[in-house]
């Protein structure tokens, strides 16, 4: 029974960082209609900039911070430089961009950091938080700091200005124009904080995963099931699918000895194609309704 | 009078397809002009054409200022409240979430929450819905939603497509004369899109008539309203 508790929390610890993702790729989501697949690469190079940084002396919170930062100025200019230009291309030149972006990211990151695993630091220490604990402080404050990223979200998109002309410019383009909202710079700014999003789950994760140019690949995989199973219309949604996810992934690799450690990513996978036939809205998406 | 709105050889297309062919009219400083003109006329097409949202060349000025090359987003933010066909409501989001949209550009914040109570005012149901979301609101209700999310933004000029579309008799006129409040009493312009033509030309100072994108009539509203001949010939009425 314990082992099972201390399990749920690991889970829902690697769970947070998943929400973040999916959160990401659902606010990308609602503001262009496409799906990032460079999010999870957005994030490991961000977390590549905050390693760079503590290398060069910087505290861990100076770190973090100047990344966040710089990572949504790149955010805002990867919107500006490359989708801007494309905003009203086919699918298929959305996906040819973000495996391009993707590809771009991992090999420059490679390129500048190597290709070589490195330790990330944790200000949390990695000291066990109960005695005979898998939760350790790291996945405590991991926990701790999405959930302080989530409500400061939740915050600022219910009560500030600029968050419900964000939501209003998502879901409703034309109308957000016809009232004064200017819906460039808020697809913009989506961009923005999405990478700074990304950028905060890249730090929290990395000293779990440990840093290289391809760390976040799995991440992704799970972001994006919880994205699907929560439904990609839903920032909540995507919160609570990224939770489950992560619950999911622990148990079944704790309790069914076959899976272990290898086949864990297939349960991502096997989320997604599952969620995508049975409930293509997710659980909590709105249906797609199409015009008889 | 000076115009406030002044619309000079309007053309519009959507892609290929041009649908207006060189309109020319305008609306005075506080007044209310009125488009008349069957289905497929053009109306709807005027109404974007001067928001900026289909391509269009031609003149048109807003408080002396040109605005054919201006996004609708600016457009709107000198003060052109558009209350488009269909009512442009967010659906997702509540009556209120509605309202502060529409003020959302607005610097003066303290009257901004005056505003809020004044729209309440006009139309009370809005207020017992406030928390509601807007979808779900009937097809009534909804148009004053967005003709109470015009008045947030102050305007000095709404843009009406069929405001009384799909309204029961009685709240058509209880909208009229709200809107003839606005006009005589806030000096609020409006431009008027309509298929009740009698209706229009009685709160109207000015009407053009459109067939197939041209003006093919103008005239003073009341000259228009005693002219059995071309009440008959142009307005079936
Ligand atoms: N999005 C569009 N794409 C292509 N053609 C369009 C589009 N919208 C309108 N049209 C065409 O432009 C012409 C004018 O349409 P518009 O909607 O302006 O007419 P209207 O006067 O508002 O008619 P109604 O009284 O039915 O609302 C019509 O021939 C219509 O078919
Ligand atoms: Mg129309």
């Amino acid at each position: 029974m314990e082992l099972l508790l201390q399990q749920i929390l690991a889970g829902l610890a690697t769970g947070t960082i998943y929400a973040c993702i999916a959160l990401a790729i659902v606010m990308t989501y609602q503001a262009i209609g496409h799906l990032n697949f460079a999010q999870g690469e957005m994030a490991m190079f961000s977390t590549f900039i905050a390693w760079q940084l503590t290398q060069w002396g910087a505290p861990y919170w100076v770190a973090f911070f100047v990344t966040v930062a710089v990572s949504f100025a790149g955010g805002v200019l990867i919107e500006l430089i490359v989708l801007r230009p494309i905003q009203h291309a086919p699918v298929l030149s959305h996906v040819a961009v973000f495996i391009g972006l993707l590809a771009i990211l991992n090999s420059l990151a490679g390129f500048l950091w190597d290709f070589n695993v490195k330790p990330f630091p944790t200000p949390f220490g990695t000291a066990p938080l109960f005695a005979n604990g898998f939760i350790d402080a790291h996945q405590a404050g991991m926990i701790a700091v999405t959930l302080f990223l989530l409500a400061f979200l939740y915050v600022f998109f219910r009560f500030t200005r600029v968050g419900l002309a964000m939501r209003a410019a998502a879901h409703d383009p034309v109308s957000a124009r016809l009232v004064g909202i200017r819906v460039g710079w808020m697809t913009a700014l989506g961009w923005g904080m999405a990478a700074a999003i990304g950028a905060i789950a890249g730090m929290m994760i990395a000293p779990v995963v440990f840093l290289e140019p391809n760390m976040m690949l799995g991440v992704l995989l799970y972001g994006f099931a919880g994205a699907v199973l929560g439904g990609l219309t839903s920032p909540a949604g995507a919160v609570i699918g990224g939770l489950i996810v992560g619950v999911i992934e622990n148990l079944a690799g704790t309790f069914i000895p076959v899976i272990g450690g290898e086949l864990k990513l297939t349960i991502a996978l096997a989320i997604i194609v599952v969620v995508l036939v049975m409930k293509p809205q997710g659980l909590l998406g709105r249906p797609v309704l199409h015009r008889v | 009078m000076t115009a406030l709105l002044d619309v000079y050889g309007l053309h519009a297309s959507y892609g290929p397809t041009r649908v207006l062919h060189g309109l020319s009219f305008s609306v005075s400083d506080r007044g209310v002009t009125t488009l008349l003109g069957g289905n497929g006329a053009g109306k709807t097409t005027t109404l974007r054409a001067i928001c900026g949202m289909v391509a269009r060349t031609g003149e048109i000025t807003f408080a002396g200022q040109t605005i054919t090359r201006s996004s609708t987003e600016h457009i709107a933010r000198l003060g052109v409240a558009h209350v488009p066909d269909g009512r442009g409501t967010f659906t997702r989001l509540t009556v209120e979430e509605n309202l502060e949209l529409g003020a959302i550009t607005r610097r003066d914040r303290n009257d901004v929450v005056d505003d809020l109570e004044r729209v309440f005012g006009y139309f009370p149901v809005l207020q017992k819905r406030r928390g509601q979301q807007a979808g779900t609101l009937s097809g009534g209700e909804q148009q004053m939603l967005a003709i109470g999310r015009a008045l947030m933004l102050r305007p000095r000029l709404m843009l009406l497509d069929e405001p009384s579309f799909g309204l029961a008799p009685r709240l058509v006129h209880e909208l009229f004369d709200i809107l003839t409040t606005l006009n005589k009493r806030e000096g609020v312009s409006l431009l008027l899109v309509e298929q009740n033509a009698a209706l229009a030309l009685e709160l109207a100072d000015h009407a053009y008539l459109l067939e197939t994108g041209r003006i093919v009539f103008s005239g003073a509203a009341r000259e228009i309203r005693e002219d059995e001949k071309i009440r008959r010939s142009y307005l079936g009425y």
